[in-house]
């Protein structure tokens, strides 16, 4: 396996082969750490059919991991960002805290006389009495004083780890306060120690979603083209950039759940043709549900990157299927690439060949993948923090998907086709349209676009992605900000593609435009060459130097 | 929480000891002034040398904790967590312990781990003593020491957090000795920017003296760039010092709740191991440094140095320089309760009124210990503790100080009233260089007090119809 690395390797210009990388990272663990770190870690011999993988397992205590939890996930993620949703935590002070606007979800009011509650955190600060006796009634006082105080349309409630081990029921006092108010209300039992990471709350949130809040408008939609966007969570705008490019092409988007937007698009958004996912692994159950419930079919886009978004807005321009849409979608996308076309190509001469690795999320270090190949640079590594298994290999797994213990404490939702509401054309359409070869409910997952010999490291820890620089220096890293500056520290600059450093967008085809510009000028500044003094510099350095200033 | 907010908010006393009319919310923190326990604690555990953090809970907490403090420092911040499952929460998190302390040894090599608890933890009762003892035993004591230290999040405030685990360290390592060092002192700094511990020690030389700063996270979470991999940032307190910090001629303990805290590890040293302790404020200011300049030269023997005393005469003579602009304005204050109080003593000194000195912890006699320190009469002081920033604010509108001073929390309402924000204490996170303002000493006041003036000057300039650029 130890031939020579050269500039076609897999894994770029400097380093060993990925599976000498795989051994040698493991090798630090004890046995079965390394037994189950081994089959997180993988080299992607077959894209075609990609290996199994060990995601959404536990993970190792005492190993420093990017994971979040429950709570993370539920109200940091999903639900957090409906601005006009009163949120309130209840627990210790900690959480609420933390979740403080604390991801660029961006939001704006819609029309004067709202309040966009994301910029309080309220919290039940719950005290040691509460502990001891109990937190329902301190609970239920907060409910109250928050609906005297702004009279919002909704409150929702989020249970921190200790609200489930002392037993107070957060639902029965939502159920309580939405009776006695008569507002919505409705709670979320996303303990921390739920799940193995922050997957688990997504489910918990795709749930209670939909069981309080989709369905509950049923006002008609005039519009010959009503999609929503399902998984995309307006980080730095990217979803108002998505906005821009559908209403260029005349397609209405009723809700995008759940970034940029208001409780009353998501109780109305049941009335939508066709759903659209961005985040797989955060949303997935809301598409199925949806259609289950609807009859709304869905399938997979990716708006991060030119050819994604290209090759998104045109199969949902086939889906309608009519010609003036189909037509006003190329207009759209080729006025489009007039402007991105000169800022690619230039980028380019500096960025072709460059490697990158990603490590991030649950869809982020697959989308952004077709950013960094649209500047011709190469992925050598790619993980997620918290996805699962279909995530990496595709959807076609999920039938073969063990429910371990963690996962089966998480409520599975059963629903049925609803008496009224559930139009039975679109799974017509759905078969007619499969028949042509049309994919729906699709996801290929990750492994099949990453080239072969490279590696893919779920959950990577700490440790693992210091050996990985010290291995390969690769030109860029995207992660998160808990990563971000132990890999700077290594003189290799970290993208944050959580909070995309406080810029982006990075969606669609102005973002693309930020996010060349952005790793432009991140792999090609000379910061770190000041890191050593120009005292200290040995014959070998100004060897080094001068091979940069030729590169 | 009683609910007696109809006779008024009992959290809120203003200048003559009343609770003020309007109710306030109580029942619900709203934007809270404070974090949790295991964050302070954190903290201290990062400027021990070789030292991982390990929180025995949800993985949720490091995280969290990490992203925040990441997000302050801009520096790694690595903290282990025993990652609860739900079987976990019902069976006891003990079979996690064991398993993530070996995994933390096996591979970070710490010198020491430092294990704090979360509400989790606590909640279900995990003997954490017991759990470190029978891990330890198990392994014959090998391995690094374990230092425990309680930090549920549902009491107290990240203060706490931070002086728990100060005590727990030193009471886990301190021997008694026999022997004093003459030269040797303990410094036991509250929650403070890096550059205020560089100072410290900077200031300790110049006393001819040596010190042990227990926790110097002044590298450890502010370093240069790295050569090679560290698996722990470099920098911190030895733990071989902190063992002989019994022999120190003295212990300097930081922050006026701790003057009052018969339990603090500064009196715990004086009591249990006989090193004499000197309490001072947080040295902001005048006043309060030249107190703390005053105990420096009494625990080293050696009057002020020329460097310090020069440093001295160029803050009076900034004072005198622009008083103009900053006598008389109003100024509301908060964060953690060492700072406030810091705080309101130097803005009051300068001429400014603080007329909200808030907290969000719970904090015995907190008027008392506030008033006690601002100069100029305080009938318009207004001192909350347990606040959180919606009371804050709305006292703020009310009383309509002219800036605010604290941490990038304050910003929404800075934008709301139009006032400048001076930005201090933990988090900022919409600014670069938290961690690097110098507010100990006449050198930190001086520096504050630009930052002060500046920030007046700049919001006149931009508020003025004019705008003179020469003023």
């Amino acid at each position: 396996m130890s031939e020579e690395a050269t500039n076609d390797s897999p894994m770029g210009p400097h380093g060993p082969s990925a599976a000498e990388a795989r051994e040698e990272m493991l090798k630090a663990y004890p046995k079965k750490t390394q037994r189950k770190r081994g089959k997180q870690m993988l080299v992607n011999e077959e894209p075609g059919t990609p290996a199994e993988i060990g995601a959404n397992s536990r993970t190792v205590p005492g190993i420093i991991t990017q994971r979040g939890c429950s709570y993370a996930g539920c109200k940091g993620v999903v639900i957090g960002p409906i601005y006009d949703v009163l949120h309130i935590t209840h627990g210790p002070i900690g959480c609420g805290w933390y979740s403080w606007l604390s991801r660029r979800n961006m939001n704006k009011i819609r029309k004067p006389g709202e309040t966009n509650f994301l910029q309080y955190s309220m919290s039940t600060d719950m005290q040691e009495d509460h502990i001891v006796f109990g937190g329902e009634k301190q609970l239920e006082a907060a409910i109250q004083e928050a609906y005297d105080e702004f009279k919002p349309k909704a409150i929702s409630v989020y249970a921190t780890c200790p609200v489930g081990l002392i037993g107070d029921d957060i639902h029965s006092v939502c159920r309580k306060m939405k009776e006695k108010l008569g507002i919505n209300i409705f709670g979320f039992s996303c303990e921390g120690y739920k799940g193995v990471s922050q997957s688990a709350g997504h489910h918990i949130a795709n749930n209670g979603v939909f069981k309080h809040m989709i369905g509950v408008d049923d006002t008609p939609v005039e519009h010959k083209y009503k999609i929503n966007i399902l998984g995309e969570y307006n980080i730095g705008g990217d979803a108002w950039e998505i906005d821009r490019v559908f209403a260029l092409c005349g397609i209405k988007i009723i809700g995008t759940l759940s970034g940029g937007v208001s409780y009353d698009d998501i109780t109305n958004c049941h009335m939508a043709d066709l759903n659209v996912v961005m985040c797989h692994r955060s949303i997935n159950y809301m598409a199925e549900m949806m259609e289950e419930k609807f009859g709304i079919p869905w399938f997979k886009v990716n708006f991060i990157g030119l050819e994604g978004t290209k090759k998104s807005l045109r199969k949902i321009a086939q889906y309608f299927g009519e010609k003036e849409l189909i037509d006003r979608v190329e207009e759209v996308i080729a006025a489009e690439m007039a402007e991105v076309r000169p800022v690619v190509e230039d980028v380019k001469t500096r960025t072709t060949g460059k490697t990158a690795a990603l490590f991030v999320g649950g869809s982020r270090a697959h989308h952004y993948q077709d950013l960094f190949e649209d500047m011709g640079m190469k992925v050598i590594a790619a993980g997620y923090e918290f996805a699962h298994r279909d995530d990496y290999e595709g959807r076609d797994v999920l039938p073969n998907i063990k429910i371990d213990a963690d996962s089966r404490n998480i409520e599975e939702l059963t629903v049925t086709p609803d008496e009224t509401r559930f139009d039975a054309e679109k799974p017509v359409k759905k078969k007619s349209l499969e028949e042509s070869g049309f994919e729906f409910s699709d996801y290929e997952g990750m492994m099949r676009q990453m080239a072969k010999d490279t590696l893919v490291i779920d959950d990577i820890s700490h440790y693992e992605m210091e050996k990985l620089i010290e291995l390969y220096k690769p030109d860029v890293i995207g992660s998160g900000i808990k990563d971000k500056y132990i890999v700077e520290k290594m003189g290799v600059p970290c993208k944050q593609l959580h909070s995309y450093d406080y810029g982006g967008p990075y969606a669609g085809f102005k973002g693309a435009i930020n996010f060349f510009k952005d790793i432009d000028r991140m792999t090609s500044n000379k910061i770190w060459k000041l890191a050593t003094p120009p005292w200290r510099n040995t014959g070998e350095a100004t060897a080094e130097k001068a091979e940069a200033v030729t590169a | 929480m009683s609910c007696n907010c109809k006779q008024g908010n009992p959290d809120i006393m203003t200048a003559d000891g009343d609770s003020p009319e309007a109710a306030l919310p109580a029942a619900a923190t709203r934007n809270a002034c404070k974090l949790c326990s295991p964050l302070g604690a954190a903290m201290v555990f990062k400027g021990i040398r070789g030292c991982l953090p390990f929180l025995h809970g949800s993985q949720g907490c490091a995280t969290y904790i990490r992203r925040y403090m990441i997000s302050h420092f801009r520096e790694p911040v690595d903290i282990a967590s025993s990652s609860f499952s739900e079987d976990d929460a019902i069976f006891g998190g003990e079979k996690n312990f064991t398993a993530g302390v070996e995994n933390v040894i096996r591979q970070y090599q710490p010198e020491m781990i430092g294990v704090g608890t979360t509400c989790l933890s606590e909640t279900i009762g995990d003997n954490m003593l017991g759990m470190i003892k029978k891990y330890q035993d198990s392994h014959a004591g090998k391995g690094p020491p374990l230092v425990h230290v309680s930090t549920p999040s549902y009491t107290g405030t990240h203060s706490d957090g931070y002086y728990a685990a100060i005590k727990a360290v030193v009471q886990h390592f301190a021997k008694p000795l026999r022997v004093t060092m003459p030269r040797l002192v303990n410094v036991l700094p509250a929650m403070m920017s890096c550059e205020d511990l560089r100072y410290l020690r900077e200031v300790c030389a110049m006393y001819e003296l040596d010190a042990t700063i227990l926790p110097d996270y002044s590298t450890t979470l502010e370093g240069g760039s790295w050569e090679m991999y560290h698996r722990i940032s470099p920098g911190g307190v030895t733990i071989n010092d902190i063992e002989e910090m019994g022999a120190a001629t003295a212990t300097l303990e930081i922050g006026h709740t701790q003057a009052n805290n018969k339990d603090s590890a500064g009196h715990w040293m004086e009591k249990e191991r006989g090193v004499r302790l000197d309490s001072v404020g947080w040295p902001i200011g005048i006043r309060l440094s030249d107190e703390f300049f005053a105990a420096m030269s009494l625990i080293a023997n050696r009057p002020m140095p020329d460097q310090i005393a020069l440093d001295r005469g160029r803050l009076v003579d900034a004072y005198i320089d622009a008083h103009k602009y900053v006598a008389g304005k109003k100024v509301a204050i908060y964060g953690e309760p060492d700072l406030v109080i810091g705080l309101a003593s130097f803005l009051s000194e300068i001429g400014m009124r603080p007329v909200i000195c808030a907290t969000g912890a719970k904090v015995k006699g907190w008027r008392e210990l506030v008033t006690a320190e601002i100069q100029g009469g305080c009938n318009d002081v207004e001192t909350i503790h347990g606040a959180d920033h919606a009371k804050i604010s709305e006292r703020a509108r009310e009383l309509k100080p002219d800036l605010l001073v604290g941490s990038s929390k304050g910003y929404p309402l800075a934008r709301e009233l139009k006032i400048p924000l001076m930005r201090i204490g933990f988090p900022i996170h919409d600014r670069f260089g938290g961690q690097r303002i110098l507010s100990v000493g006449y050198r930190g006041a001086l520096e504050l007090f630009d930052m002060v003036v500046n920030a007046l000057m700049e919001s006149k300039q931009e508020n003025s119809e004019t705008g003179y650029s020469y003023l």
